[in-house]
């Protein structure tokens, strides 16, 4: 809401000192760099959805076949990875584990956050730094205590595993992001509906959610694509092929001793990273304005 | 909703309920229950437990007992220990100062005036939306000994004459984790800096011209001044994912070749999880905390100085 205002401003001013750059001048100072930026940036998805539906013996034979473009496109490894390999299994656990952490970590942070922000009890300011830097600890120190203990509870190789230690970085992420949007709802809203009888719940739920919707958004993609792409608990704590998520089946399942099946691989990876670039299609000023908000904070 | 003759009464006859739902304290920390269990089970407490881990020889399936500074002893003895510290700092720094630098000037890039800028900017954010360790199966198909499209073109061009041995290689394969890293990174700071330049007035560039600044001299002192509070968030988070940085490498090397690209991460994933040590590998993940302490300190104070700077300028 922020960026458009900003750009809204903006708008009056643009064009402003413009006509002091010539197009040549632009060209090479702009235009060029930002198309290497760009070639750059997308190069690698390129070539793996090129090499997805390369038949095998387009593969590797870079003298017969330019290798930047598939002669005869093919479907065969996306056919084997839905047909003889657990993929299928795979997607389907990511998308359980994500939207119930995503549930899980949301319905926390919405209370938490109003808490902070709203109900400003003793010591909330403290809680609000000790969320902050709850994010500040990464997962990679974590991974080996909270092995010891998803053992000890019972819960190695299980989805609830990843569920319940998931929310431990997206609680920190979602509280800090919506208390940003909690403090751009006015107080005499709520002074108003506290007169008139209603109870904090009531204030919660009919006042504060529904002006919250696009911070809610915004908190629930992010959630849902940092559990889409967390990697090392789902790696430590799952073992068995049936339980895996997409990153770790591909990398743990489809690569067999030396012999690498790219196309396998590649159609893989492009299939494990379509769900969430769609949803990024779908919600992208969403997605810019609050990774920008949060760190505006 | 409440009957009304509550508000008549006098206190002792309010229902608890009621008079929890008039405390904030009462209400504040009902509130907070949820998320506050989850993070302190399971982060919170794991922490503790990782440094306890690191005094014990816990090993899979074998409660560990106390034994001190053993660990950390055999540690401090350990040259592929202090390898991976050093290429961990080798990997932050030049990571960091690549994707600073670049992501810089793609932000500088995005904000001029250009066709399709929402366009481009969604695009640009794509390597970092992507699962990582997906992009980095491209990339190691990108890597490849034999098959590398990037040697392929070299070899094109003239440049080379056989293919390169990218990750078989020591020095090659740092390069080759780094150029990933980088890759992966450049989005969200040029995104977040880009948000940082949008806010800059425009006047001000037009006022520092009427004043005959060329344009370094408008970057140098309205750009960079400007920028800089948002400039050290960035980069705190930029290196604190950086240094631990895990699946980049897991992909790509493994910490091989020699171990050369082993990172504390990976080597403490390998020590504690693949060898079973878990007293070991707990032991090189809470050596982690000093340097992440030490970051994050550094961009603390930096940024308090920057805010008094601006304030005490006006």
């Amino acid at each position: 809401m922020a960026d458009t205002a900003t750009s809204t401003a903006r708008a009056g001013d643009e064009g402003g000192m413009n006509y002091l750059e010539r197009l040549p001048r632009r060209v090479v100072t702009v235009y060029l760099p930002l198309a290497i930026f760009v070639f750059v940036l997308l190069f690698p998805f390129y070539w793996m959805a090129i090499t997805a539906f390369k038949p095998n013996e387009e593969l590797t034979d870079y003298k017969n076949y330019s290798p930047f473009w598939v002669v005869r496109p093919t479907l065969d490894h996306i056919r084997y990875l839905l047909l003889d390999t657990s993929y299928p299994g795979w997607l389907l656990n990511t998308v359980i584990i994500s939207v119930a952490a995503t549930f899980l970590s949301l319905l926390a942070s919405v209370f938490a956050a109003y808490a902070i922000e709203r109900l400003r009890f003793k010591g909330s300011r403290s809680v609000g730094l000790a969320i902050f830097l709850a994010y500040l600890v990464p997962p990679s120190i974590l991974f080996i205590p909270l092995a010891v203990m998803v053992f000890k509870l019972g819960l190695y190789d299980t989805r609830f595993a990843l569920i319940l230690t998931y929310p431990t970085f997206l609680i920190p992420f979602c509280t800090w992001l919506l208390m940003g949007y909690f403090r751009s709802i006015p107080y005499e809203l709520e002074e108003c509906a506290l007169i008139d009888g209603a109870t904090r719940w009531q204030i919660l739920t009919r006042i504060v959610l529904p002006l919250a919707v696009p911070g809610l958004i915004s908190a629930g993609i992010f959630a849902f694509t940092l559990s889409w792409n967390e990697f090392i608990y789902a790696l430590t704590f799952i073992q068995s092929s049936e339980n895996k998520t997409v990153p770790v089946g591909v990398l743990t399942e489809l690569v067999r001793s030396d012999v690498y099946e790219w196309g396998a691989l590649m159609a893989g990876a492009l299939l494990g990273s379509l769900p969430v670039v769609i949803l990024y299609s779908f919600f992208v000023e969403h997605y810019v304005s609050s990774m920008t908000g949060a760190v505006k904070e | 909703m409440a009957d009304t003759t509550a508000i008549g009464s006098t206190r002792q006859s309010v229902p608890l309920l009621q008079r929890i739902e008039n405390s904030r304290m009462a209400l504040g920390l009902i509130f907070l229950l949820p998320a506050a269990t989850l993070l302190l089970l399971f982060l919170t407490y794991p922490l503790g437990l990782g440094v306890w881990l690191g005094f014990t020889d816990e090993r899979t399936g074998r409660p560990g007992i106390f034994i001190g500074l053993e660990n950390y002893e055999y540690l401090w003895n350990d040259s592929v220990f202090w390898l991976s510290v050093f290429n961990t700092l080798l990997y932050t720094t030049v990571a960091s100062l690549l994707k600073f630098g670049l992501g810089l000037w793609l932000a500088l890039l995005l904000n001029e005036k250009l066709p399709f800028k929402a366009f481009f900017r969604a695009i640009v954010l794509l390597p970092w939306v992507v699962p990582t360790v997906l992009s980095a199966i491209a990339f190691w198909w990108i890597y490849d000994a034999q098959f590398s499209i990037l040697s392929y073109v070299l070899q094109k061009f003239g440049l080379i004459t056989g293919p390169i041995n990218f990750l078989g290689d020591p020095t090659n394969a740092r390069a080759s984790v780094i150029a990933a890293n980088v890759w992966r990174g450049i989005p969200f700071v040029a995104i977040t800096l880009l948000a940082g330049l949008q806010t800059i007035s425009p006047s001000l560039y037009e006022a520092a011209t009427l004043d005959g600044a060329t344009s370094w001299q408008r970057f140098r002192f309205v750009t960079f001044p400007l920028l800089t509070p948002i400039i050290a968030i960035v980069m705190t988070f930029s290196v604190l994912f950086t240094f631990t940085d895990f699946q980049l490498i897991y992909v790509l090397t493994r910490g091989g070749p020699v171990n050369a690209t082993h990172l504390m991460a990976t080597l403490s994933f390998q020590r504690g999880i693949s060898g079973g040590n878990l007293g070991e590998g707990a032991a090189i993940a809470v050596a982690m905390i000093p340097f992440l302490l030490a970051a994050i300190l550094f961009s603390y104070f930096g940024l308090q100085r920057r805010r008094w700077q601006q304030g005490g300028s006006d």
